[in-house]
């Protein structure tokens, strides 16, 4: 058994967060350059060249790479073998975000009672805290700021198995040709089959976690993605739904076991900002 | 790219007659922030026959929520947000006057419509590129609804703000036309 203080994880959080704001992953950055030099349009190719800059000019000028910096969606690999000690654990995580969102200049988006009365919480906390018990005697943190724009365009679908992946296929284009221009294209498009109505959802936005440079380990799975993702480009949307070849630049997929009964597939859209930074405690 | 365009606020028919789906348009002069809950507050004074915070004629409201500035900054990162959550608002702001908007996405048919009956544009700012967007504003000050924090309503001062016009005043609409042009 192993103690971590849960004061550990306060500037650990911080950091996560005003690094995935303020720096461009090096998969993302190269994957825009890989659609940049294959895009026959003109408009597209100067939106994807304006990206790269904004990518840049947010590093030098120490500001998020968008005004949107999100709700702070955190993912947690806790070991085993750690026993947390020194006060709450999800309060030390969201003092983490606090901290972040106020010294980063980042922009505080959440509101807490959301229908009636909208009123933002001014710290852009509560975080979305997802805790999984794994091997081990450490504890990995994932923070994965996620905007409005793209989260809004995702979907759950209640499939039949009679659908098959022909369906499967068909929903995921279809989810991106209705969204157009709204997501912020080029987007990454995180695909969560199986398990229930809420397992779902929650296997598309870790889908998005993998590395884009990374394929899907069944080769069946991957050819699926493949397909996927060259339909999605043939739809003509584009960056920023102007009319391009460029409408996704990854399409990932986990999936899980599932009730002979059920085919649950999610849609999880995250924007061409593409946001996630990790770290280890040991 | 078709033509490059450079206009000054506050704007007129007349300077918008010119302008076509594609061209890019650099921006000058003064410019309003709103988006969700501020739209509504706005909506909601015209209903009531009152005044607006900011005189609506000529005037352009830019869809956005900045972050927040860095000590001896204007602003902090202000790209746009999605516009067509401000659909249902948009056509009684530009039956008051309002000239442009400029946000991120297609917009829905009764705002094309509304566009075309008041002469009215929407001009798309590069969705993510925030600090691009951030550079061409001088400065910026909250004139209503500080309470809203990000969602306050900004007086922008914005020198070549880069914008493509997404709807004209015919009724053309980039969203379809682009995507015509590319799918295959």
């Amino acid at each position: 058994m192993k103690e971590i203080n849960v004061s550990r994880l306060i500037p650990v959080v911080r950091k996560l967060c005003i690094d995935a704001n303020y720096y461009a992953s090096p998969d993302v950055v190269e994957k825009i350059k890989f659609f940049m030099d294959k895009e026959e349009s003109p408009t597209a190719r100067d939106i994807l060249a304006l990206m790269l800059e904004n990518h840049k000019m947010a590093a030098e000028e120490q500001m998020p790479m968008c005004q949107d910096t999100g709700v702070a969606v955190v993912f947690v690999e806790l070991g085993q073998d750690v026993h947390l000690v020194g006060g709450d654990f999800n309060t030390a995580i969201n003092e983490g975000v606090r901290q972040g969102y106020q010294d980063g200049y980042l922009r505080k988006s959440m509101v807490d009672d959301p229908v009636i009365e909208r009123k933002n919480t001014r710290d852009n906390t509560p975080a979305l805290i997802y805790t999984e018990i794994v091997p081990g005697d450490s504890l990995k943190i994932t923070v994965a700021p996620k905007g409005g724009g793209a989260e809004n365009m995702s979907e759950v679908r209640m499939m039949k198995a009679a659908d098959g992946i022909e369906g499967v296929k068909d929903f995921v284009v279809d989810r991106i040709k209705r969204s157009g221009g709204n997501p912020c294209p080029p987007v990454v498009v995180g695909v969560g089959i199986g398990g229930s109505f809420e397992q779902c959802a929650l296997l598309a936005k870790k889908a998005l976690l993998r590395p884009l440079t990374e394929k899907h380990p069944d080769p069946k799975w991957a050819a699926v993605e493949d397909e996927i993702l060259e339909r999605i480009n043939k739809l003509g949307i584009g960056p920023q739904g102007l009319g391009g070849r460029t409408t996704a630049l990854a399409v990932q997929i986990l999936y899980k076991p599932c009730h002979i009964a059920s085919m649950p597939v999610a849609v999880n859209v995250n924007c061409h900002a593409h946001r996630h930074e990790s770290a280890v405690i040991e | 790219m078709a033509n490059e365009i450079k206009l000054h606020t506050p704007l007129t028919s007349e300077m918008l007659e010119k302008l076509q789906v594609g061209d890019k348009v650099l921006l000058s002069g003064t410019i309003y922030t709103a988006r969700d809950a501020a739209h509504k507050r706005l909506v909601e004074l015209l209903e009531a026959g009152k005044e607006l915070p900011f005189n609506p004629v000529g005037a352009v409201i830019y869809y956005v929520g900045p972050a927040p500035a860095r000590p001896g900054k204007a602003i902090g990162s202000a790209g746009p947000t999605t516009s067509y959550r401000m659909d249902s608002f948009a056509p009684a702001l530009m039956n008051a006057g309002l000239k442009a908007m400029i946000g991120k996405g297609p917009r829905g048919q009764s705002v094309v419509d509304s566009m075309v009956k008041n002469k009215a544009v929407y001009l798309a700012a590069v969705g993510g590129a925030a600090v691009v967007s951030a550079q061409a504003v001088q400065t910026a000050k909250i004139i209503a609804y500080e309470d809203l924090g990000a969602e306050a309503i900004r007086e922008l001062r914005v020198v070549d703000f880069p914008v493509f016009v997404a709807n004209d005043i015919k009724g053309n609409d980039i969203f379809k036309i682009g995507v015509e042009k590319y799918r295959r």
